[in-house]
């Protein structure tokens, strides 16, 4: 049976030169459905990729930089995540943020034990390793351990906190600030600002 | 039995996560059920995921609370400091006093 | 065999054992960031055809062998397709002939 191909249903090929899998054809199937039915549109798919593709932990380290440059800033920041980066003009859509601040006595470390839970407005879209079974099984119960194969050590005297995303907050670590920064700018510390850090299984060092 | 909609606790209060073991979709994790922890904020009144998660619209919305947990009392063989903690959301309906009967 | 534990659903792994964390990361494929914009375009719009809470509950709904076997944006299509079904925007006939079809298209380019 065929259907009536919405002009345009057919302007993304499937990606592979070896054959589809059942999910790609699937992944074809839905969107030319919903296509077909009105329900989108080729350009709106078109359009959320390169949205997405824009979206990378460039866009975290812009407000990582305001909090380290702007005392005032990071007090909001902390008050009330969401409202800060939208301040900043950033385009977050419906995001509920949580900023928690490292300092020398607390280490924060983000994990979403039940699926996998992150940022994406600030950050881009996750690591695998963050939706690992091992990441989201072994953070909760021994996150130094999972920090040493990041080859991040927290020393004793700094408590750990870890972030369990179970609902409808998403979590920001603000890094501490690397030392011998002063001679930089708000851009150039952004630039220092690594996506590991903003998920707390890193630290930044200079 | 905590009424689900109306806001009850606040920052610092004592709270235990209730113990239950329902099947449909739960955001309240296992190893956390049955653990006292202290709220840390309440983070506002949100539709209740069990209930979105079957396409209906989970209203009235329902308070949803930080709850700050030490380690060494969520797991028994905690190799980290006294002082580590975790902190996770959960739902007022999945939470009691802590000095609440189970 | 040790059976699960039937008050733990396979999804709600935190505090299970498990291996050393293995540093992967892969440049997502077309097909998978398409996925994603479904879900996105589905979700983020005055009358939402698919929340995230009903892709979360119909993931876990795959069972534990499926949620072990397949990747990330495979169970991800999956819940987006059985959502999809749930609140009656596609029907289960629509896809198999769908899916079916493009199969056949797909292999008459190679």
């Amino acid at each position: 049976m065929s259907g009536d191909h919405t002009h345009g249903a057919h302007d993304v090929r499937a990606d592979h030169d070896d054959s589809l899998t059942y999910y790609q054809a699937m992944e074809i199937a839905v969107r030319e459905l919903l296509i077909e039915k009105g329900v989108l549109t080729a350009g709106d798919v078109r359009r959320q990729i390169e949205t997405m593709d824009a979206r990378g932990p460039q866009v975290g380290a812009i407000m990582v930089a305001r909090a380290w440059v702007d005392a005032a800033f990071k007090q909001r920041m902390l008050e009330d995540g969401s409202a800060a980066a939208r301040e900043l003009g950033l385009q977050i859509g419906p995001l509920k943020l949580i900023v928690v601040e490292n300092t020398p006595d607390v280490h924060n470390v983000v994990v979403c034990t039940l699926c996998s839970c992150y940022p994406r407005a600030l950050l881009g879209l996750p690591p695998d390793w963050y939706k690992s079974r091992s990441y989201r099984s072994r953070t909760v119960r021994e996150p130094r351990a999972v920090l040493a194969e990041f080859g991040t050590v927290i020393p004793d005297g700094t408590r750990i906190c870890v972030h369990d995303s179970t609902a409808d907050m998403r979590y920001l670590v603000l890094p501490r600030r690397p030392e011998h920064t002063e001679h930089l700018d708000e851009s150039g510390l952004a630039k220092l600002v690594t996506r590991d850090s903003m998920i707390g299984v890193s630290v930044i060092e200079t | 039995m905590t009424d689900a909609h109306t806001v009850t606790f606040r920052a610092g209060d004592r709270v235990r996560v209730r113990v239950a073991h329902p099947i449909g979709h739960v955001r309240t994790p296992y190893y956390l059920r049955g653990k006292g922890g202290v709220v840390e904020r309440i983070c506002g009144s949100f539709p209740n995921p069990e209930e979105l998660a079957y396409g209906r619209n989970g209203l009235p919305a329902r308070p949803l609370y930080r709850v700050r947990f030490l380690q060494r009392e969520l797991w028994p063989d905690y190799a980290g400091p006294p002082t580590d903690v975790l902190e996770a959301e959960i739902y007022q309906h999945w939470l009691q006093p802590e000095d609440a009967p189970p | 065999m040790t059976l699960p534990d039937p008050h733990r659903s396979h999804h709600d792994m935190g505090g299970l054992p498990a291996d050393t964390v293995v540093r992967a990361e892969h440049d997502y494929a077309m097909w998978e960031k398409r996925v994603d914009a479904l879900l996105v375009l589905l979700g983020d719009r005055q009358e939402p055809l698919v929340s995230t809470d009903e892709l979360r509950r119909n993931i876990e709904g795959l069972g534990r062998e499926a949620y072990e076997r397949m990747t990330y944006y495979e169970r991800w299509i999956s819940s987006i397709a059985q959502t999809l079904i749930q609140r009656g925007v596609i029907s289960v006939d629509e896809l198999g002939r769908r899916i079916q079809e493009v199969t056949a298209r797909e292999s008459a380019h190679d």
